[in-house]
């Protein structure tokens, strides 16, 4: 993968400039400088606790920063609400699965598609016309893009709640997606999944980024670091709150402070290989 | 002989004469111009919706491939394989095959690679149809190694954005090829069809041997058309009724059911969505006839039960006793007696409030005629299905007669028989009682193997390999395949089949072998059902991490011998299992242990697990196992564990 140097400012659809996030006298997050380009995968590793999640929820909306700026296509968002920022298009899925497991896999999906409906209330009460109209083209999008991409056909009509976790996840993705948004944020998305379903969805991540029908920017959050080596166009390195490095796969793999930070004596390789 | 009769009057509605000059091609061209667009050929589920394929889409699609194939340079007798799961695009490449004057081969789609090399090798396959990326991917691999195969055919798009090899090409530009050639050459296509005939090869059918390499049976229009319309005056269908496709085109089965007797009869053929919403798909068609192996029957039983274990004390008591008046009426039934008024009423009570639900959660409330063929079918599972009143139905038959060539007549059924030849077939036993047959569908011989043939089709005869005899009211009997009569070494002899059978009716055993030939008593190996033995161990808070843990449990073992005793009850002392032992893996088709259609391969599962066997032929409790498996996903553990060994008590 070729990396050019030169940032066009049209290019960056994401940008955390100097962001500091302070828990109590606790450093979250000092200083922190991201910039994602469009139609990218950009990953962020880094040991537990680094603050990688602090620094997702900082994008999405759900904390927010003592100081320093977010960018979103050179838009200043500091202010908006996650569900702001989620018209905007940014979407997101959990560490630990946040489905509603009372609800079947068609519900949690349809609910991903909110913020596209248009009708009210009462006009959804009733059910005629423009609403249904509108509903059986959300069922269309949902049981034509996500369904069939995902393969979850046989589990459409069954509660969440009753699935192995590795469908959860897999729902959770579908939700994601029905927002159809253009920047996905996947926090550990392969954590707790056997081999089988990690490969499955490293091709959903791979699909959903280079699919013309998609073409979505991700932010993967990450411990496999197979999967992370392949998939990624750049990855950045985060420890304690402090970036280590921001490059290509490549130019993390070797770096010194990375192995010692991060991987410790281990084989960088040594994870699922 | 009522059913003769029956039949005859039968015959008028399928007046079709198959002449020598008929192939599939031609009927398909007829009913195609016949039906047109005010018929539904097939249906598919897909993105949620049934979605309905005229006659007239059909014939376009598979005139464009047909076309687009002889574009690409498709020549008479040149071998296509398909591989892919039951999808319309599937049957339209393997007619499109034939109407180019083709052979078609099918794989099984979980084929290994080995296997997909050995077929597409020796069957110098040309083109091969695939369904999607999975499917490319495995015939990108053995690219090289086939220098015959010219184009790989694929018409799934996800995941193929980055494929760009020469030898790939779109479903959808081979009918764009197909649609040029039109231009240029207006006739091409019925021109092609009309010069086939029937005695052309259509076929090239890889048997699942489960001795040796697979053989490549070849089967003409002939043999196909003659089989179809000799079965449907026996049962015949509707041109209304609806068939679901869900069962590996590579079985032959399949293939009668879809293209012999679909294209004569014209029936809706139904696609599931994706293999894992088939028995949902299928509940929502209600198929009116059905063909499967016994595995099949057997799952629907082994769901029925596990429900039965979940459901409430009130439901148990009502199955149980609708059961129980099934069972009654049954066995009236079998034996040809009329049933009596009393059990009738009873019987109708308890279709309105148990079996008839029960049916159509398994799809079974419209089935006129449900078959069951290719393997062996225990007698419990029989019965089970005609309790429920469903018309089941064995039949006896293989690849080399184009599909079956003995049947069971409605009305007419004995639940240790298959019934009675097709019309135009004769059956005969030979005096070490090996089973012949003589009929229009007898293949023409295997591809590449002139002594196999050879040993095979004797002045038109063909030699099964089968043992059986014809009983007292005609019924052939199938004794299982030659060497699978055991003998005790006291000279009693007993049939590992039946009994395995048997022990599979326990919806806790996924599967069993019997062991004994030439040994002083029977042993058996077991293989437990993970879901339903999981479940049943999760509600007796026994803790277990894996398949071999629990198959090791002492709880475990008392409930595998629970089942085990309760199938030995009506057998003779010598015939039953005295030992067991729980596998620490279920028998699997991608270890060689069992055939794709999940038949034991004997020979093989006695040599790798020959430890286990001598262990359960000394006074040991234990034995010591020490090997590496190898998991779907290429990984590889390494067992090392003790598995013991259970004596049955001897009651009384």
């Amino acid at each position: 993968m070729t990396v050019s140097k030169e940032l066009q400012e049209q290019d960056i659809l994401l940008e955390l400039d100097d962001v500091h996030m302070f828990f109590g006298k606790v450093c979250a997050l000092a200083g922190v400088s991201l910039k994602v380009r469009k139609g990218e995968i950009h990953s962020v590793i880094g040991p537990n606790g680094a603050g990688k999640t602090a620094m997702m929820n900082i994008i999405n909306g759900l904390y927010s920063p003592q100081k320093g700026n977010i960018f979103y296509k050179q838009k200043k968002i500091n202010a908006l609400k996650p569900f702001q920022r989620a018209q905007l298009g940014i979407s997101r899925t959990f560490q630990k699965v946040e489905v509603f497991g009372g609800m079947t896999v068609l519900d949690n999906i349809r609910l991903g598609r909110h913020i596209h409906m248009k009708s009210g209330v009462t006009s959804g009460s009733i059910y005629m016309g423009k609403t249904a109209r509108e509903e059986i083209e959300h069922r269309r999008f949902i049981e034509e893009q996500i369904i069939d991409l995902l393969e979850i056909e046989h589990i459409r009509h069954r509660p969440v709640g009753m699935l192995p976790y590795g469908l959860q996840k897999r729902v959770e993705l579908g939700r994601a997606l029905a927002l159809e948004p253009e920047l996905l944020i996947l926090d550990e998305p392969l954590a707790g999944l056997n081999l089988e379903e990690v490969e499955d969805m490293a091709r959903f991540v791979l699909d959903i980024n280079e699919d013309e029908r998609w073409r979505i920017t991700c932010i993967l959050v990450e411990h496999d670091m197979g999967v992370v080596m392949d998939l990624s166009d750049r990855v950045f390195v985060l420890n304690f709150g402090n970036m280590i490095i921001d490059g290509s796969p490549d130019e993390v793999q070797n770096h010194p402070e990375v192995i010692k930070a991060y991987l410790g004596e281990e084989d960088l390789y040594a994870t699922r290989r | 002989m009522q059913h003769e009769d029956k039949t005859v009057q039968k015959k008028n509605l399928y007046s079709i004469e198959i002449t020598k000059d008929l192939t599939i091609p031609k009927l398909f061209y007829e009913k195609a111009r016949k039906y047109g667009e005010g018929r539904i050929a097939m249906r598919e589920k897909e993105f949620g919706i049934w979605r309905p394929i005229t006659w007239k889409d059909y014939f376009e699609n598979v005139k464009y491939i047909t076309l687009g194939l002889i574009r690409l340079g498709l020549e008479e007798g040149d071998k296509v394989a398909m591989i892919g799961d039951n999808r319309p695009e599937g049957l339209w490449a393997e007619m499109a095959t034939l109407c180019a004057r083709g052979v078609g081969v099918w794989l099984f789609r979980d084929c290994l690679i080995d296997e997909v090399k050995y077929i597409i090798d020796h069957s110098d396959t040309k083109f091969l149809f695939g369904e999607g990326q999975e499917e490319v991917d495995k015939a990108l691999s053995i690219f090289d190694q086939c220098p015959k195969l010219e184009k790989i055919i694929w018409d799934d798009p996800k995941g193929m954005r980055n494929y760009d090899q020469d030898c790939l090409i779109s479903l959808k530009e081979v009918q764009e090829l197909g649609r040029e050639l039109e231009r240029q050459q207006p006739t091409l296509f019925e021109e092609t069809i009309k010069k086939g005939h029937g005695d052309e090869v259509a076929l090239l059918f890889y048997t699942s041997g489960t001795t040796s390499l697979p053989k490549g049976a070849l089967l003409s229009h002939n043999n196909m058309l003659t089989m179809g319309q000799h079965l449907m005056t026996v049962d015949p269908c509707q041109s209304t009724d609806d068939y679901a496709s869900y069962l590996p085109f590579a079985w032959i089965g399949e293939q009668m059911m879809s293209i012999s007797c679909g294209l004569q009869v014209g029936y809706t053929i139904n696609f599931p969505e994706e293999p894992d919403t088939a028995q949902e798909n299928i509940r929502e068609i209600g198929p009116h006839v059905m063909f499967a192996p016994p595995r099949m029957y057997e799952q629907m039983t082994r769901t029925v039960q596990v429900k039965y274990l979940d459901a409430p004390w009130i439901k148990r008591k009502c199955f149980e006793l609708s059961t129980k008046i099934g069972y009654h009426v049954a066995d009236f039934k079998f034996q040809k007696k009329s049933v009596p008024w009393y059990l009738t009423f009873f019987n109708w009570l308890a279709n309105i409030a148990v079996q008839k639900k029960i049916k159509d959660h398994l799809g079974l409330s419209r089935v006129r005629n449900a078959y069951t063929g290719g393997a062996a079918m225990g007698p419990d599972h029989f019965r089970f299905f005609h309790a429920l009143g469903v018309n089941l139905k064995q039949i006896y038959g293989q690849t080399e007669v184009a599909g079956i060539s003995v049947v069971h007549r409605s009305g007419d059924i004995k639940f240790d028989t298959v019934g009675h030849p097709i019309p135009e077939t004769e059956i005969k036993i030979t005096e070490d009682g090996e089973i012949l047959t003589r009929s229009p569908s007898v293949f023409l011989g295997y591809y590449k193997n002139p002594e196999a043939t050879e040993e095979t089709l004797k002045d038109g005869w063909l030699h099964s390999g089968d043992k059986g005899f014809i009983d007292d009211d005609g019924h052939l009997v199938v004794f299982d395949r030659t060497k699978d009569v055991f003998t005790l070494r006291d000279g009693k002899p007993f049939s590992p089949q039946y009994l395995e059978t048997r022990l599979k009716f326990s919806p806790y055993v996924r599967d069993s072998w019997v062991i004994g030939d030439q040994r002083d008593y029977i042993t058996a190996v077991i293989c437990i059902d993970y879901a339903v033995t999981g479940k049943w161990a999760d509600e007796k808070k026994i803790n277990y991490t894996s398949y071999q843990e629990l198959s090791q449990m002492p709880e475990v073992y008392d409930l595998v011998e629970k089942q085990i005793i309760m199938a030995n009850k009506d057998l003779p002392e010598t015939a039953r299992v005295e030992k067991f032992v729980n596998l620490y893996k279920e028998f699997d088709a991608d270890d060689d242990e069992l055939t794709r259609t999940r038949k034991l391969r004997r020979a093989f599962v006695e040599k790798r697990y020959q430890d286990i066997i001598e262990a359960l032929y000394t006074n040991n409790d234990n034995v010591h196992i020490d090997t590496t498996i190898k998991y779907e996903d290429g990984r590889e553990a390494h067992i090392n564990t003790d598995l013991h060994i259970r004596r049955l008590k001897i009651e009384d």
